[in-house]
């Protein structure tokens, strides 16, 4: 254990701290909104395939000099509309389908990395390192957040009704393959940007476990839909505070707060249903 | 012209021709019940009805100033999630957005509008109930709220008493009813019930692997694809649950 008074010197919290908590916080609300979205329309295996895919990007863009950020975005706003396409008219089925497209993605960028000999750059993004974001990548993260958080909003009554009932959506003339295409651009947006701070191993995790758990305590969707984001925002701050303390990796801890939510949840239900039925 | 013209239809399912050379049409004010056994096509016929997918052949062409939004739509019960975290008042809104053009949130005017088809169909009261906690017969009443909220012209229903206890079916019937007759609203309804169907419909169309009819019911229970597909069914438990339909009552006979 760390004496947090010798680590949280005015340099360490003004320079690294506080730009890793406002990055962290918008990632986690955008993560959190979209989880809803996505465990509803049981397709969270989308979020965990686009971290593949903008990991494979991330190696191939680091092995070639470019800017790791920009190359990802829309690769993996381009994978998440191929993979929308796949789970919608497959043969081999959605879920099967994903996995091929995803890992064969990581496979190439893993290719890549090691013909370069990058693997201690890029295993940054495999774990996530939000303490070491420069500047530059935490206001970029902090300004899409906002634009996806701003379209979410505005598209928040059309979101409800494409994840609550696809097909009525569609019968009764709303664009359903726009909303989808646009859930699956703000999904991708956010797995990237989710994937610096948390790694690409964890970053699907941190869209479901707060959806999941809201789902338990809520049963209206804008009740699931706040919940999830005070959980998600709550296990970061936790997770953070958590890792300094304890010396341990931020994104690990954070997810493992959200287990530890989520359990104390399910108890909680689960007592509350027996006690509802005697 | 008719709200829907169905010309030459041919119908699909996977790579299996269930039906061809379909015409019927539907005109305002209709109360068209379409019956037929299982996989005649009842089912794909609605998917194109209802633009979620398309003829394999024909034509089907909307008329009478009926546009694609303009149509409310009640799923089958089986393909609504049942864990779905939704209010009633959240899921009987859901219907309003096809009205809209750009603003982005609910008006004073759409939410006037689902109260008042709330209020009708006497779910007020559950307004900040959970879906999912609902009985089967109040579901299909929220259901049938939002898609009310949807249109003021046509109401296409699929299979919508599968699963439903005869009481509430009969409740269910006697709603229709009322819309119809009051409401001025067209009801296309696929349905396995056909002795519901002929008493309550003033249309039938049966599809049949062999045998087609399209007509009025009087028709119908003449007719010899008719009076055969009658026969088959008529179980006493039907010809209860039709007998004694009322308008419906704010009775629940749910579970809760």
């Amino acid at each position: 254990m760390t004496d947090l008074s010798l680590i949280l010197t005015p340099d360490y919290i003004s320079v690294i701290l506080l730009p890793a908590l406002i990055a962290g916080i918008a990632v986690s609300l955008c993560a959190s909104l979209l989880g809803v979205s996505l465990v509803l329309k049981r397709c969270s295996m989308i979020g965990d395939g686009l971290s593949h895919v903008g990991y494979g990007t991330l190696c191939i863009a680091v092995a070639l000099g470019w800017a790791p950020m920009k190359v990802t975005i829309p690769v993996v706003i381009a994978a998440a509309y191929i993979l929308l396409r796949l789970s919608e008219n497959s043969r081999i089925g959605g879920d099967t389908a994903i996995a091929l497209f995803s890992t064969s993605a990581l496979a190439l960028g893993i290719l890549a990395s090691s013909k370069a000999n990058l693997t201690t750059d890029v295993s940054h993004y495999m774990f996530g390192s939000i303490l070491a974001m420069s500047r530059g990548d935490v206001i970029f993260s902090v300004i899409l957040s906002i634009c996806v958080l701003f379209v979410y909003l505005l598209f928040y009554d059309k979101i409800f009704a494409v994840t609550f009932d696809e097909n009525f959506a569609r019968a009764t003339g709303l664009n359903v393959r726009f909303y989808n295409l646009l859930i699956a651009v703000l999904t991708a947006v956010t797995v990237v940007l989710g994937m610096m701070m948390m790694g690409a191993l964890l970053i699907s995790s941190l869209m479901i476990f707060p959806a999941v758990t809201a789902m338990r305590i809520n049963k209206h969707f804008r009740g699931v839909v706040l919940t999830a984001v005070i959980i998600s925002v709550g296990c970061f701050l936790a997770g953070l505070f958590l890792s300094l303390w304890i010396d341990t990796a931020v994104g690990a801890s954070v997810i493992l707060m959200n287990l530890l939510v989520f359990t104390v949840a399910s108890v909680c239900s689960g007592i509350r249903k027996k006690a509802a039925k005697p | 012209m008719a709200y829907i013209t169905c010309e030459d239809l041919t119908l699909r399912y996977e790579s299996l021709t269930v039906q061809e050379h379909l015409s019927f049409s539907v005109e305002k004010g209709d109360y068209l019940c379409i019956v037929g056994e299982n996989g005649s096509g009842k089912s794909t016929l609605m998917k194109c009805l209802l633009g979620l997918k398309q003829a394999d052949g024909g034509r089907l062409r909307f008329g009478d100033g009926l546009r694609r939004n303009e149509i409310g739509y009640l799923p089958q019960q089986s393909m609504i999630q049942r864990t779905f975290p939704a209010s009633v008042r959240e899921v009987v809104l859901s219907g309003c957005l096809n009205g809209r053009a750009i603003h982005p949130f609910y008006t004073k005017a759409e939410k006037a509008r689902a109260a008042e088809q709330m209020e009708c169909l006497n779910i007020t009261q559950l307004a900040d109930r959970s879906y999912r906690e609902l009985s089967g017969g109040q579901q299909q009443r929220v259901l049938l709220a939002r898609a009310l909220c949807a249109t003021k012209k046509l109401l296409l229903l699929d299979e919508p008493l599968t699963g439903l206890d005869p009481l509430v079916a009969t409740e269910l019937y006697g709603i229709l009813q009322h819309i119809h007759n009051d409401h001025g609203i067209t009801i296309i309804m696929v349905t396995h019930d056909v002795e519901c169907a002929v008493r309550h419909a003033k249309t039938i169309l049966h599809i049949g692997k062999n045998e087609s009819f399209f007509g009025s019911c009087a028709d119908y229970e003449k007719s010899a694809v008719g009076r055969r597909f009658l026969g088959e069914n008529a179980e006493p438990e039907h010809c209860a649950q039709c007998a004694d339909h009322h308008h419906g009552t704010g009775e629940d006979s749910g579970n809760d």
